[in-house]
């Protein structure tokens, strides 16, 4: 049931982010300078037909899903210092955090997987020349080391490149912990009787790998994706924070919180801090999920019994 | 017994009015009661206590309470007056100047000022081995000023060269004691002297306060010069508090939620947004908040317009090649608007700039410059004119087909500049211009525009410390290290920076206001005509204290809350204020 709720809550925000174009009223670039820091709009029915303000709000108008024509405004989650919609930039930003926490997710599997199955299964210096320098990975201070980094970068990065540098970074930095992980189910692997008989019939170190490691490696991988797509969402979120993530006018939910770190954003324009509530539900949905893999190991690796 | 206490207390002011100096400084304004301890959040930490070597802002917003000046620039009126000198005279030609000092003052430590310690101030501060930056605020034109003593209470200056405002020279040059730093100098340690860290009674000055106690990260305490030598028209020695207090927070933010919380009594220099959250707050009832109006400091963008650095790549030569056009420039500066900028950013408590001087600074503001009105179908004419076309999309290209762009850094942790940054992307926008924003520490900023040059525009803000155009030649002399299109040339690299340079240089040796204004109007109407820099706009001062804070009287010019200090006093002192 729990899981039922989770995956329930993870496509419904999947798919409203996707469809950021259609569910957005404005695009998110779209200054409105009169109504700067502009409170949610109002939406009041009259009979069934619903207004924003004294503007009846149009449905499927344009390509969207709902608007109002100007110079009538619709700003559902209020509207920012440039006068653009919250709601609209949380949607769109989504689109980047989201894909960077995948997209980091999955860079950082693969080289987990990667440099973990290697390490694991031949053992040796190999195995302890990739664990002392994943422990050097991970003593060196990366959030200095990115702030020295950006100041060296070109200044036209454009937010192309800019996103791509950030999913690689954030990836790339992560590859330790996973690696641990998946080297210690390699470990145990190894040592197995199915894994000493195929090796008895002479199967190669390929072959071993690709039939008979890999596969049991999956189900903490699996898990470790719905610990680590929540995390990137997170570190993303922070790197904008501080400036080192997809540059203005493109929201993501990190820069769109950088706005709101201000005093007067905090008492005046509580609304500022939208896209900070928009990331609960999604990261408790992963969250959610990663509990219950955790509490079924069955689950999580089913050739474990064999 | 209130009778006897009366008498008494009347008998120890007589007393004391007669045992200070002679030569006290009677201020006017309200007179007050003494007592009570003032708490002002700062942003930062200040560097040192030792005034020869601070050159950031929060050692000299301390320093300024524990030192004082021979001739000082009132806050308020913006003219020079009598400080621990109390005449002074030039001669006909004004190379030589004669000040006349106050006799029977007393540093905080109880020794006594006389013209040997203005000697060892002028001494260390000119001599190179000591390395004080404060050395170029008295060198003019590569010569240093000479001092001479003419007796305990009489010293002479001789100029290299005629300054169109000597007296103003000496505003801010903190008197130093002899007797506590001369061994020090001696020996070469002078740099050492006075950290934050030294004892309480290793510290001396002629300010209104004195050391009492330093916690680092925390608060830095001030407590009252017993033997200060300005009174108020009663006749009391100030200064009226007992004790100011420091406390360091870090940010702007911090800085209002501690005033706001009523931790702290004073709050300097707010933004727009923080002034109307503070507005609104539950306890406005406690503050006075004051908008002090259009202030001294300008936000400006402003492009890089030297030649590009060694290994520059293709595209950022390019792209400087286009920002060197004029009319390009003058185009942006056409197709910014700063009317929104000041709504939205400011919510109307600040002033679109014309030209590059503040409407704050009222001496020296060209009239004759027309208010800036955003103008789209002007700002495409100037670039059809000078070669630039569009493409079906609407992107404009520049002469030699290339779509034009160009970055904007800002200050990462300045929200008021990255807004600025906002709406200038969007308005470039709009006539076919893609700008993006970097936004960078500031410190890395600075490397970029000063040191290698590679870079595009960017925005910065500067605020004058003095309303005399004076103290901003690095910015205007294309020798400059603040020429920031393009500092420090060799030789001015165009005709208009070579017409600049030769109207500061000559208003530097006038004594005449409407020949120097003149000058420097030309100045302002050169820098707008070329657009090095499009100067945006200019916040208004907004200040805020608690209403119990009598003499509050917030200037333009920096400190603008706390220059007048020692005349600040709580009213219904000693029913319990502040502990």
């Amino acid at each position: 049931m729990r899981a039922r709720i989770a995956i329930g809550l993870l496509v419904v925000i999947h798919a409203a982010i996707l469809c950021a174009g259609f569910l957005a009223p404005y695009d998110y670039a779209e200054q409105h300078r009169e109504y700067a820091y502009a409170p949610p709009t109002r939406v009041h029915f009259e009979g069934l037909r619903p207004f924003a303000d004294r503007f009846p709000i149009r449905f499927l108008a344009g390509g969207r899903l709902f608007g109002v024509d100007s110079p009538g405004v619709i700003f559902l989650w209020g509207a920012d210092g440039a006068g653009r919609d919250v709601f609209s930039r949380v949607l769109y930003g989504g689109q980047i955090s989201l894909a960077t926490g995948l997209g980091a997710a999955a860079i950082s599997l693969g080289l987990g997987l990667f440099w973990g199955t290697l390490s694991g299964f031949y053992g040796g210096w190999a195995d302890r020349l990739i664990m002392r320098g994943g422990e050097l990975f991970l003593a060196l201070p990366w959030l200095y080391l990115l702030l020295a980094v950006r100041a060296f970068l070109p200044l036209h990065i454009t937010t192309v490149e800019a996103f791509f540098l950030l999913v690689a970074i954030i990836g790339m930095v992560g590859w330790v912990r996973p690696a641990r992980i998946v080297r210690g189910v390699v470990l145990s692997a190894r040592e197995r009787g199915f894994v000493l008989a195929a090796r008895g019939f002479g199967a190669g170190a390929p072959y071993l790998i690709r039939r008979h490691i890999l596969p049991l490696t999956w189900g903490v991988l699996l898990t470790q994706a719905t610990i680590l797509i929540p995390q990137y969402i997170l570190a993303e979120v922070t790197l904008s924070f501080l400036g080192l993530g997809v540059g203005e006018p493109v929201p993501s939910w990190g820069n769109l919180l950088a706005e709101a770190r201000q005093y007067h954003a905090l008492v005046n324009h509580p609304w500022m801090l939208a896209p900070g509530l928009a990331t609960i539900p999604l990261l408790l949905g992963y969250l959610m999920l990663a509990d219950i893999l955790l509490e079924n190991p069955e689950r999580q690796a089913p050739h474990g019994r064999n | 017994m209130q009778v006897v206490r009366t008498v008494y207390l009347t008998i120890t002011l007589v007393w004391l009015a007669h045992a200070l100096p002679d030569d006290r400084l009677m201020l006017s304004g309200d007179v007050g009661s003494r007592g009570g301890r003032l708490v002002s959040a700062q942003r930062i930490e200040p560097k040192t206590l030792n005034w020869l070597y601070a050159s950031d802002v929060s050692s000299r917003e301390v320093l300024q309470r524990l030192m004082a000046d021979l001739i000082h620039i009132n806050r308020q009126t913006l003219q020079p007056e009598a400080a621990l000198a109390k005449s002074w005279k030039g001669s006909a030609d004004g190379l030589h100047w004669v000040l006349e000092l106050r006799e029977g003052l007393k540093f905080s430590d109880g020794e006594p000022f006389d013209a040997d310690d203005v000697v060892f101030t002028f001494q260390v501060i000119l001599d190179e081995k000591a390395h004080s930056p404060q050395r170029d605020l008295l060198i003019l034109g590569d010569k240093p000023i000479a001092i001479r003593k003419l007796g305990r209470y009489r010293v002479a200056f001789d100029l290299p060269q005629a300054y169109s405002v000597a007296d103003r020279l000496f505003d801010g040059v903190f008197i130093l004691p002899r007797h506590k730093l001369e061994a020090a100098y001696k020996q070469g340690k002078l740099e050492q002297a006075w950290p934050l860290t030294a004892a309480a009674g290793d510290v001396a000055g002629l300010g209104p306060f004195r050391l009492k106690e330093y916690v680092a990260g925390e608060r830095i305490t001030l407590e009252r010069n017993p033997y200060y030598w300005k009174v108020d028209q009663a006749g009391t020695q100030l200064p009226y508090l007992d004790e100011l207090t420091f406390l360091f927070v870090g940010t702007e933010d911090n800085q209002v939620l501690r005033f706001e919380a009523g931790e702290s009594d004073i709050v300097n220099r707010l933004g727009a947004r923080n002034f109307a959250a503070l507005e609104k707050s539950r306890r406005s009832g406690e503050f006075n908040l004051v908008n002090v109006g259009a202030g001294l400091e300008i936000s400006f963008l402003f492009f890089n317009l030297g030649e590009p650095p060694a290994g520059a790549s293709a595209e950022l030569k390019a792209h400087l090649a286009v920002l060197r056009r004029t009319k390009f420039r003058q185009a942006v500066s056409e197709a910014i608007d700063r009317e929104s900028m000041v709504r939205t950013i400011y919510l109307g408590r600040a002033s679109a700039l014309a030209g590059p001087v503040p409407p704050g600074n009222r001496y020296w503001i060209d009239g004759k410059l027309k208010a800036p009105v955003r103008n789209v179908a002007r700002a495409r004419r100037l670039l059809e004119s000078d070669g630039f076309k569009w493409n079906r999309e609407g992107k404009l290209l520049d002469p030699a087909g290339r779509a034009v762009e160009f970055s904007i850094l800002t200050s990462s942790n300045n929200a008021e500049r990255q807004q600025l940054a906002r709406l200038i992307q969007d308005d470039l926008k709009q006539i076919g211009i893609q700008v993006s924003v970097t936004p960078l520490d500031l410190r890395s900023l600075l490397e970029l525009v000063q040191k290698t040059h590679a870079y595009e525009a960017a925005i910065l803000s500067q605020a004058s410390a003095d309303a005399d155009p004076n103290p901003d030649i690095p910015l205007w002399l294309s020798s400059g290290v603040n020429h920031f299109w393009n500092p420090e040339q060799k030789r001015p690299a165009t005709p208009w920076e070579a017409e600049i340079d030769a109207l500061m240089r000559r208003q530097l040796v006038t004594r005449d206001y409407t020949e120097r204004k003149r000058m420097f109007d030309r100045v302002q109407e050169i820098a707008v005509e070329n657009q090095p820099l499009v100067a945006l706009v200019s916040p208004n001062v907004l200040v805020g204290a608690k209403k119990k804070l009598g003499n509050f009287r917030p200037a333009l010019l920096e400190p603008c809350t706390l220059w007048n200090i020692e005349q600040i006093y709580w009213r219904g002192a000693g029913t319990g204020v502040r502990p």
